[in-house]
This record gives C-alpha cells, sequence and structure tokens, in this order.
C-alpha cells in the first residue's frame, strides 16, 4: 500500500536492528557457559522476549500501525497465559496433591493386567 | 472516496456477467458469498438429517435393546459408541457451527453492512470447499475397517489414543483429521468474517450501527479463532500418538491426559458461546422486527457480548470436575462458571424489555425466537448445578448432562437455525413460506423436543450414566418405570422427525412457487439486507448504500411508517 | 475480479494486512497451546534438562542467525516494494526464501544426526516435544517459502506489491515462534 510508505524505516535502522538482534544470539549462546542457572534463564528467555520485541515492533512494523493490533495480539498472548495458569497446576502434579499413590501397590501387580 | 468507486466497479459483474455463468461456477465453484451461504446451509442440514437419524438408530436401542431398529438393522455395542460419538460431532461441528457461523455470516455480513462480497471470496470457497472435505472424510470414517470413531465426542485419551483400546485406529485417525479440517476451514471463514465486518461497512455506517446479529456472528468468530489454537495443538499431538507412538498423553510414559482434557474444553467451553452467540443476534432482529420497537439498551447487549467472551475463556475447567484436577482450581471455575450466568441472563432481560409494550406479531420466526429464550432459559438454569463442583460430583456423566447440554444447543442450533432460515427466507429466494405449515412445524418440534430431555432429566437424577449401551445390563438402571421414560424420549424423538419432514414439504412448496411474492421487504424491517432485491443478485446492489441512522428504529414518533430503513436519508 | 468490498478501508488497516494480524493471532494460540504444554511439562520434569544437553545449540542457533537475517531481507524487500521496485523486493524475497532453504536443510542434518544416535520422536516426551513443535515450526517455514516464491513472481512484474508486505509480517511472526523455540529447547537444560 502506497500509503505505508513513508512510516518504513530507513535502511540503515533496519540493518542496525539486525546486528543487534545478532549480537542478543551470541550472548544467549555463550551466557548458558557461565553454568549459573539463573544466567542461563535470563541469557535464554529473557533475551528472547527482547528479541521478539525487536522484531514485532520495527521489523513488523507494529510502532506504526494503529494500537489495536497491538492489542490484538497481546489479548492473544494473555489468552495463552491464562491456559497456562488454568492448565499447570494439573499437568506439573501428575502424582496428585490430595492422595498418595500406592507406588509400590501398582508395580506388583501392573505386569499381571496386562 | 468509497462513494465514487460503486458506480464504477459494480457495472464489472452485474446482471449481464451473471447470467453467463454455467452450472459450475454458479452453484459449485462461485465465490458469491449468497451461494456459499446456501452451500454452507444445505450441507449442514443434510448433516443434520444424518446426526438426526444416528439419534434415532441409538435412541432406538436404549428404549428397545436389541430390537432391529428400522431402516438401520441391529446396533452392535461398536456401533452404538460409533453413532453416539458422531452424533455429537456432527451436531456441533458439521451442523451448529457451519449453519450458525458460515452460513448466515456469509449470507448476512455482506448485506447488512452494505457491500458487494467478503473481503476475500476466494478464500471464501476454499473455506467451503475444505469444509465439504472434512465433512466426507468423517463420513467415510464409517466405512473404514473397524467403523467409525467411538471414544465420545470429546476423544478423551489414553481411549481415543491407542488402537489397541478403542478397536478403532483407522475410524478414530480420519475422525481427527476431520475435525482438524473443518477447524482450517472456519478458522479461514471467521478471518473472512471479522475482516469483511471490519472494514467494508458502508459509508457512514458508525460502530454502533451495525446490526446485532452482525456484531455478534463477528465475535463469535473472533472467540472462535482466539480458543481453537490450544486445540489445533492438542489435535497434532494426539495424532502422533496415535499414529507415531508418540506419549503426550500416555500416562504409562509420562504424558498427562488431563492435559488433552484441558486443550479441549479451553476450546470447547468459547465453542458453546461460539454457537450462542449468532442464535441470540438471530433472536435479536427478529424480536425487534416483530415487535414493532427499537432494540432495548443495544449497547449494552454488545458491551454484555464482550464480557461474555471473555468470560467463557475462563470456565473450562468446569468440565473435569471429577477428572481429578486441583481441588483449589475447581473452586475458582465454580465461581467463573456461576459468573457467566450473569450477561446470559442480562442478554435473555434486554430480550423481555425489547418486547415489552410492543406491538408483537406471532409469525413464525417470532415464534421462533420466543422458544429460544424460553427453552434456553431450562438450559441455563440447569448448568446451575453442573457449574457448582459440589453438585456436579454426583451429577456429573448422567443423562442430567446430557440433557442439560442438549437444552442449550437444540435452542442454539435448530431453534436458532430455524427462527433464522424462516425470517430471511423470503431474502434467500424472494418467496414466502407457509405460515400454517411452518406454525404445524413450530408446535411439532417443540412440544417432542421437551417430550424427548424432561424425561432424560428425570433418568439422571435417578443415577442414570451416558454411554452405555444397554441398560438392561444394570439391575438398579432396569427398572420399568424408567424403562418407561426412556420409550418415552424415543417416541418424542420419532414424533420430532417425523415433523420435520413438513418443513422440508414447506420449503419445497415456498421454492416453487411460480411468482416470487415477498417483494424486497416484506416483513418491513430497516436493516440494509432488506432494500435488496430478494434474492439479490450476484454485487448485492446496483449501487452500494449509504447507512444515515441505526439499525432498530422502529415506531419513531412522528413518522407515518413505523418503520425507517437505514438507507433513507432524513 | 476483486470485490468493493477489499477496497474499504473502515478500520484503518488495508483489508490484506488486517487479515494477516488475524492469521498472526491464531497463530500465536496455536504455537501458544503447544509450548505452554511443554513448558508446563519441562517445569514438571527437571530431569529433561539431561535430555535436552544433547541438542545442539551450535546448529540451533545457526538457524536462529539463519532466520534473523532473512528476517532482515524480507523487511528490506517490504522497503523495496513501497519504493514501487518490484524487481528489488522480488530478489530480497528470493534471498529470504533462501534463508528457509537454508534453514530446512540444516534442520534435516540435526535430525539425521539425532536419529541415528537413538533420539527418536518415541525416545521419551522430551523428543516427542522437541520434535512436534520444531516439526509444526518447520512447516511453517516451507509454507512461507513457498507462498514467498509466489509472492516474488508477481512482484518481479511490479504487481500486487502490497503483498511483499504480507508475506513479510508472517515471516516475522516464524523468525518469533523461532525465537522462542530455541532457548526452550536447546538453550535451558
Amino acid at each position: 500500500m502506497s500509503e505505508h510508505a513513508e512510516h518504513a524505516g530507513d535502511e540503515t535502522n533496519y540493518v542496525k536492528i539486525w546486528a543487534t538482534l545478532l549480537c542478543l544470539l551470541i550472548v544467549s549462546i555463550l551466557g548458558p557457559f557461565l553454568g549459573i542457572k539463573i544466567v542461563t534463564l535470563i541469557a535464554a528467555f529473557g533475551i528472547a522476549i527482547v528479541k521478539a520485541y525487536l522484531v514485532a515492533k520495527y521489523f513488523m512494523h507494529l510502532n506504526v500501525e494503529p494500537r489495536y493490533a497491538v492489542y490484538l495480539l497481546t489479548t492473544m498472548l494473555v489468552l495463552v497465559l491464562l491456559f497456562f495458569a488454568g492448565t499447570a497446576p494439573d499437568v506439573m502434579k501428575h502424582e496428585g496433591t490430595n492422595w498418595v499413590k500406592p507406588v509400590v501397590h501398582v508395580e506388583t501387580h501392573a505386569p499381571a493386567q496386562h | 472516496m468509497a462513494e465514487s468507486i460503486p458506480a464504477d466497479a459494480t457495472h464489472g459483474h452485474d446482471v449481464h456477467h451473471h447470467a453467463e455463468q454455467s452450472f459450475w461456477s454458479k452453484y459449485v465453484f462461485s465465490t458469491d458469498h449468497k451461494m456459499i451461504a446456501m452451500q454452507y446451509m444445505f450441507t449442514g442440514m443434510a448433516m443434520a438429517l444424518i446426526g438426526g437419524f444416528m439419534a434415532y438408530a441409538f435412541r432406538m436401542q436404549l428404549a428397545f435393546p436389541g430390537i432391529e431398529v428400522p431402516g438401520y438393522g441391529t446396533v452392535t455395542a461398536t456401533d452404538y459408541n460409533a453413532l453416539v460419538t458422531n452424533h455429537g460431532t456432527i451436531m456441533i461441528f458439521w451442523v451448529a457451527m457451519p449453519v450458525l457461523i458460515a452460513a448466515f455470516g456469509n449470507f448476512l455480513i455482506p448485506l447488512m453492512i452494505g457491500c458487494d462480497d467478503m473481503v476475500f471470496p476466494k478464500i471464501n470457497r476454499l473455506s467451503y470447499q475444505i469444509f465439504l472435505l472434512s465433512a466426507i472424510v468423517l463420513i467415510s470414517s464409517f466405512f473404514v475397517p473397524g467403523g467409525g470413531f467411538g471414544g465420545g465426542w470429546t476423544a478423551y485419551p489414553p481411549l481415543s489414543a491407542k488402537g489397541e483400546y478403542n478397536l478403532t485406529s483407522l475410524g478414530s485417525s480420519l475422525w481427527l483429521v476431520a475435525v482438524a479440517l473443518e477447524f482450517v476451514a472456519f478458522l479461514l471463514g471467521g478471518i473472512n468474517f471479522v475482516t469483511t465486518a471490519m472494514n467494508a461497512r458502508a459509508p457512514g455506517m458508525k460502530m454502533f450501527d451495525i446490526p446485532i446479529v452482525v456484531w455478534l456472528i463477528v465475535v463469535a468468530s473472533i472467540l472462535f479463532m482466539a480458543s481453537v489454537g490450544p486445540l489445533i495443538a492438542g489435535a497434532v499431538m494426539l495424532f502422533m500418538d496415535q499414529n507415531i507412538g508418540t506419549a503426550f498423553f500416555d500416562p504409562d510414559k509420562g504424558g498427562d491426559p488431563v492435559l488433552w482434557q484441558h486443550l479441549f474444553w479451553f476450546f470447547g467451553h468459547p465453542e458453546v458461546y461460539v454457537v450462542l452467540l449468532p442464535a441470540m443476534g438471530i433472536t435479536a432482529e427478529i424480536m425487534c422486527v416483530f415487535a414493532r420497537k427499537k432494540m432495548f439498551a443495544y449497547k449494552t447487549f454488545i458491551y454484555t457480548t464482550f464480557g461474555t467472551g471473555v468470560l467463557s475463556f475462563t470456565v473450562w475447567a468446569h468440565h473435569q470436575f471429577v477428572a481429578g484436577i486441583d481441588p483449589r482450581m475447581a473452586n475458582i471455575f465454580t465461581v467463573t462458571t456461576l459468573l457467566i450466568s450473569i450477561p446470559i441472563a442480562e442478554m435473555c432481560f434486554i430480550y423481555i424489555a425489547t418486547l415489552y409494550g410492543g406491538s408483537i406479531r406471532l409469525t413464525t420466526p417470532m415464534l421462533w425466537a420466543l422458544a429460544f429464550v424460553a427453552e434456553f432459559l431450562i438450559g441455563g438454569v440447569t448448568g446451575i448445578f453442573l457449574g457448582a463442583s459440589g453438585a456436579d460430583i454426583y451429577f456429573h456423566d448422567t443423562y442430567f448432562v446430557l440433557a442439560h447440554f442438549h437444552y442449550t444447543f437444540f435452542p442454539i442450533a435448530i431453534i436458532g437455525t430455524f427462527a433464522g432460515f424462516t425470517y430471511w427466507f423470503p431474502k434467500m429466494f424472494g418467496k414466502m413460506m407457509n405460515e400454517t405449515l411452518g406454525k404445524i412445524h413450530f408446535w411439532g418440534t417443540i412440544i417432542p423436543f421437551n417430550g424427548i430431555f424432561i424425561p432424560l432429566f428425570v433418568l439422571g437424577g435417578a443415577g442414570q450414566h451416558r454411554r452405555i449401551y444397554n441398560y438392561q445390563h444394570f439391575p438398579d438402571l432396569a427398572g420399568v418405570e424408567m424403562q418407561d421414560l426412556r420409550v418415552f424420549a424415543t417416541v418424542s424423538l420419532i414424533i420430532m422427525l417425523a415433523f420435520q419432514l413438513v418443513f422440508f414439504y414447506n420449503c419445497f412448496i415456498s421454492w416453487r412457487k411460480k411468482e416470487k411474492d415477498a417483494g424486497k421487504n416484506p416483513w418491513k424491517a430497516n436493516t440494509l439486507e432488506w432494500t435488496a432485491e430478494s434474492p439479490p443478485p450476484h454485487g448485492n446492489w446496483p449501487e452500494l448504500p449509504t447507512v444515515y441512522r441505526g439499525p432498530y428504529e422502529y415506531s419513531v414518533p412522528g413518522r407515518e411508517e413505523d418503520y425507517y430503513p437505514q438507507n433513507v436519508p432524513g | 475480479m476483486r470485490p468493493i468490498a477489499n477496497t474499504r478501508m473502515a478500520a484503518g488497516i488495508p483489508t490484506g494486512r488486517l487479515a494477516v494480524w488475524w492469521v498472526v493471532a491464531s497463530e500465536i494460540v496455536i504455537f501458544g497451546g503447544l509450548l505452554a504444554s511443554y513448558i508446563m511439562h519441562r517445569i514438571a520434569h527437571p530431569e529433561w534438562g539431561d535430555q535436552a544437553a544433547n541438542t545442539n545449540v551450535w546448529l540451533g542457533g545457526f538457524n536462529t542467525f539463519v532466520l534473523l537475517t532473512s528476517s532482515l531481507t524480507a523487511v528490506l524487500s517490504h522497503k523495496a516494494a513501497t519504493a514501487g521496485n518490484g524487481p528489488k523486493a522480488a530478489r530480497l524475497l528470493y534471498a529470504t526464501c533462501l534463508g528457509a532453504v537454508i534453514f530446512v536443510c540444516v534442520k534435516a542434518f540435526e535430525w539425521t544426526t539425532e536419529i541415528s544416535h537413538g533420539y527418536t520422536i518415541t525416545s521419551s516426551t522430551f523428543w516427542s516435544f522437541y520434535y512436534t513443535a520444531a516439526g509444526l515450526h518447520a512447516l511453517h517455514v516451507i509454507a512461507g517459502a513457498i507462498i514467498m516464491l509466489l509472492v516474488a513472481e508477481t512482484a518481479k512484474k511490479n504487481l500486487e506489491l502490497h503483498r511483499v508486505e504480507l508475506i513479510g509480517i508472517y515471516w516475522h511472526f516464524v523468525d518469533i515462534v523461532w525465537i522462542f523455540l530455541f532457548p526452550l529447547l536447546y538453550i535451558a537444560k
């Protein structure tokens, strides 16, 4: 669309963002070699969020799109979080919370049932 | 800008172009939104007949165990499982969705917002073709070795995940593929609906000049697109479990079957609102027209719809209270479930307030619309018992659930559809339906419908579990007083199915009538579709309309006529 | 012929781009559902870290580099298209496709190595998620590359240049999904 022309950034700007992304990538690969868990997590996921933010903002041009496009995508992310919040308490506790699983009992009888 | 385009552009594809089309390009490969709507409508109705026939077969087995069912033969236990599973799947995914969203959405959105077609006509056609393919895949699953899938329409693993458990390894994979294809079809359709309604409104039509039914179909499409993702991911995982041997849902190997239930119901519950909202919108349109009154609290109704949409994402685990989910989460989901009855109740009050003081005309569409509210209320109120986790532990998986569910979905999928179909039939075909036959059909459907499901509430309260092949094998459930109720329900079903012949006869004779007696606006309604020819030609209007006011200006004081079409200047 | 409806713009975003946003939105929940399922399993199973150690971080990192670079060419192609330079936009799209091809080849090499070491899709739930998530993403890469070739065909003739931007938005989304898959599957041990 022609009216979109004025807000496409200039070329060097895109290359700068690309260079930033590559630096972040190198940090996220090298960070975990320190072997400190918290550094690994931040290097892995903190940087992933920053990278995704940069790509979405400058490459997908969300910085110049009407705001509701951002709200739309954010809503979808919130829904995924909601799904996670409702589901994780069950899936992260396979063994259940309110009862003791009779592990020994199951193991001795399991072969006979099959 | 927009005013200048129509005059030139519509000449490109006007009536002349339309007349030259061959049978194939006019009826089969058409990109015209109205023809695609008809394709969805009649495919959906055909699937409804198949689903209804399945209901007939397994209800006969339940009422008269072991009987040779006329037209089907003996229902074996495997058949029974496949029939109940596919009855549920077909009625929700291949009847309610295509008719309420795809057919009415396709037909109404461009006509009601005053444009010539959907914004992406070819994607629209592709959407229908994928949908048709999915229907063929589903039906073909009945004719493969092992027969159709029999693991319930919710397809809980591990039963659905392993061929050695469900004994229909091919049938269950085909079922899954069919459902996935159907989702793809409706994702394409949904994107089309939402984009059309957002971007292609007629000049002058502001946000709150859009008719309620368009709003609600759009919100429903958004709900669908936002909720179906996890289930698509889950379907991929389940498909791999079935065919490649992964163990996403197999507790033996570190998977988690409850995860599927979450993935399924995260979609499955909003899905209820996906089909409910279009039916609510159709009802609202019809009530305003036949009460000759302005819609009460139009904006509140729309905001309530948004509230329903948001809340519908927070209630899904109320289907899983007995699945071993965390009891603390069950408390949260109980609260949200009871909360969601508030916006729905509010919508019902808005209907009643709209009717209050109106000059009501009890035409066939109006009867259907009134019946929708009345019957859906029963479904809603019985849901309160199931939403409370304590009561649900007793009621879960009984016929009480089944009856509740049918009291919500029957009004949505059948009553809502008949309301919309009888109301827009003059626009679709240019001819009026026979009112007497319409009323016979109405009462012949509504009375037996209650006759089917009220006994099932009683049976469910007495502890009758669902998905059981033959209750005579269970001494507690084999008593003659319970069997009588089952027979009563089955006989009601047969009566109801027989009365559908009246409907088809009515359609047929109305369609065959020589003269087009409907005119442009038989109901004297305001919305834009009634300003086009009946049926509208390709491109809908010679010159696209401009909008000057809201859609519900009925009985405006100081005006000679009691309606005030949206496109009339002044 | 395009309907008039397609040329209207009541919502302030051109119709094609608006539709792509909705595509991206529905894709977010698809990948979101899959990744959320993976993450909750992953947190519940710290022992999966030992299996994740068998993935090849260097190849994964290289693929991230490839996708980030192809995103750059995609956005440069969009810039060329807005300037009305169809042939240049098409060349940059072909460069983006080349990125997709390299990505898929590296992926194929990586998977072959892993499968030959005995880490197949049925080895454990970690590997099931690994192959499913990366495979679903790879399908999106392939689909995107095919669409891009079609778009480049018309763009070369200076036709339908707005499509360059639309496929670009989709491509950046595919890139973003990989940006999250990379730490989830390769780095977190």
